[in-house]
């Protein structure tokens, strides 16, 4: 089984702390939702650098926590949210999030792989929010990179699996690569599409909390998840051209 | 129980807890360190809509039903704009007015002809919108300062040192209360003041947007206030490059015009909350808190006042009560 720098997660969901009506309200989310990581953005919200009752919150919240760069456009700006976020929540996980292009929010994969790279040797464990390209892949991986979050589709989008074919590539690619389709997923069946196809986790933040009702979705979110990592597991069929009946139709009246 | 009322706290829940009060008959006295509303309490940085329909999209029925009523009670004693609120989005956002709308109620629908009809500055830049009516607006220094008048013509002043032990203590300092109420935190808000001598909004306007929603409030002579940010921090440092280009830049993307208005403020304060962001009164140790006004204080002060005025006449009743 593949595990997370060591971890292995007691269910395939990760969801963000981003945009709920009430920290009340994303309480009850995660509750539903039952994911195993919160991911919380650091980099406008710590700008004082203070206590802040939110980040208790999250803390008491009782899953573990993914610090994220979000809102970082340059190696320097990531490299210092993430050494901030280590101290805060005492973690060496950091989802790694290097901005490169304003209006898709797409990663500067260039800067990625170097603020990987960096904060690697620094002691971190990384989760590199990516795209789907096998290079990049490669080159985080050689950075130390021992998990790659590739993305669905742009974040906030909700789009879902936007180039299945570089997922299902990617996936196939690096087969001990504990792997997380992040960003993109806007409903349940975009989740259960990516864990069909054999990824790790999925990350979501957006879909669950500007949804009309948040805690529902949450658990529609959980349920997908698991729905889709259950049916991997079991080896589905091929799909097949030809039709193939379950009763067999030799020897019945069918040709009167 | 006393007759004799303390509020603590010159802002907004201060200010209408102790008119509301003083209203029915009560001994109260204000106690607020700085003497008077200001820069330092977050009523002064406010927007002063009074939109109970749009900010129901994003909260929960209290807001609504408790809002309602906030109209009529600040009409009473100070200027209050009765020219509803405008919600606009840009052509590729059209489909969050029909998700804004969904979420809601009291609103016209309408098309970029009527809302030219009903803001001319806007033009046609606008596809579709919704134009929500019953709401209202005032300027929310101007609203302080009238309480403050008001309340002073009862003979209820702003006293700097703390109250006399015997009276009845209604604590309403915000986020100062924080050392009693453990659950309050601060979320980060900051807005700017603006003058155009070009643009001539009449009613609040706000913006919707996937990433930076932004509201616009006329305050009279060229003056819009622009507003805020959201930001889950209780840092109370200045305004951030970020959040001013985007502020600024919302409103230039309402009208181009406001690139040449002036920057008069931008000011920055913490709004206090409880974890289901909605207010509440809370008796602990014999005090009354009224906290947790969020991004509602003047949509919510003159509920929870009232909430606190029947606490208090309750009290008193059941106390009268046993003593025949």
């Amino acid at each position: 089984m593949r595990t997370f720098y060591g971890t292995a997660l007691e269910t395939p969901l990760m969801l963000g702390t981003a945009q709920y009506p009430s920290p009340a309200i994303l309480a009850e989310a995660f509750k539903a939702s039952q994911a195993s990581v919160a991911t919380v953005s650091l980099r406008r919200e710590g700008s004082g650098g203070e206590g802040q009752a939110f980040w208790d919150m999250i803390r008491d919240l009782g899953v573990r926590v993914l610090p994220n760069t979000a809102g970082c456009h340059t190696v320097k700006e990531a490299v210092t949210t993430a050494h901030m976020a280590r101290e805060l929540f005492d973690t060496r996980w950091i989802k790694l999030e290097v901005i490169g292009q304003t209006d898709t929010l797409q990663p500067d994969v260039f800067e990625l792989v170097e603020a990987a790279r960096i904060l690697t040797e620094d002691g971190f464990q990384v989760f590199p929010y990516c795209t789907e390209d096998l290079v990049v892949a490669e080159r985080l991986l050689g950075a130390g990179c021992e998990v790659l979050m590739p993305w669905g589709a742009p974040i906030g989008t909700g789009l879902g699996l936007s180039n299945p074919y570089g997922l299902r590539t990617i996936r196939a690619r690096f087969p001990d690569v504990a792997m997380v389709v992040d960003a993109g997923i806007g409903l349940p069946s975009h989740a259960a599409a990516a864990m069909e196809m054999g990824f790790d986790a999925v990350l979501l933040n957006t879909a669950v909390a500007k949804a009309g009702d948040p805690v529902q979705m949450a658990r529609a979110m959980a349920l997908a998840a698991e729905a889709g990592a259950a049916g991997h597991a079991a080896d589905p069929m091929p799909p097949r051209e030809m039709a193939e009946p379950s009763t067999p139709v030799i020897g019945q009246a069918f040709l009167s | 129980m006393t007759r004799r009322i303390a509020v603590l706290g010159a802002g907004v829940a201060g200010l209408c807890v102790a008119t509301e009060l003083s209203d029915r008959g009560f001994d109260v006295s204000i106690h607020d360190p700085a003497g008077a509303p200001g820069a330092h309490g977050c009523s002064w940085w406010a927007g002063g809509m009074l939109a109970p329909y749009c900010e129901y999209e994003n909260a929960e029925p209290p807001v609504l039903i408790n809002g309602q009523m906030a109209l009529a009670w600040w009409s009473e004693k100070t200027e209050v704009a009765h020219k509803g609120t405008l919600v606009v989005a840009q052509p590729r956002d059209r489909r969050d007015v029909a998700r804004f709308a969904s979420r809601t109620e009291g609103y016209e629908t309408v098309d970029s002809a009527r809302i030219q009809d009903l803001e001319p500055d806007l033009g046609r830049r606008f596809p579709a919108g919704l134009y929500f009516a019953g709401e209202g607006h005032l300027d929310p220094r101007r609203a302080l300062t009238d309480l403050v008048a008001r309340l002073r013509a009862q003979g209820v002043g702003i006293q700097t040192l703390p109250p006399a032990p015997e009276r009845q203590i209604v604590d309403c300092r915000g986020l100062a209360a924080q050392d009693r109420l453990a659950n309050l935190r601060g979320v980060r808000g900051e807005m700017a003041l603006i003058r155009s001598r070009d643009v001539a909004f009449t009613r609040p306007i706000r913006l919707l947007h996937a990433r930076i929603p932004l509201y616009v409030v006329p305050r009279g002579d060229g003056v819009y206030m622009l507003g805020a940010t959201m930001i889950e921090s209780s840092a109370r440092g200045p305004m951030t490059v970020r959040s001013a280009l985007e502020l600024l830049s919302a409103a230039y993307a309402l009208n181009p015009a406001f690139g040449e208005a002036e920057i008069l403020e931008f000011g920055t304060d913490l709004r206090p909350a409880f974890p289901d962001n909605l207010p509440r009164v809370v008796e602990k140790d014999g005090v009354l808190y009224v906290n947790g006004l969020y991004r509602h204080g003047y949509l919510m002060a003159p509920a929870l006042a009232q909430q606190v005025a029947e606490r208090i006449t309750g009290q008193m009743e059941a106390l009268n009560a046993t003593a025949d």
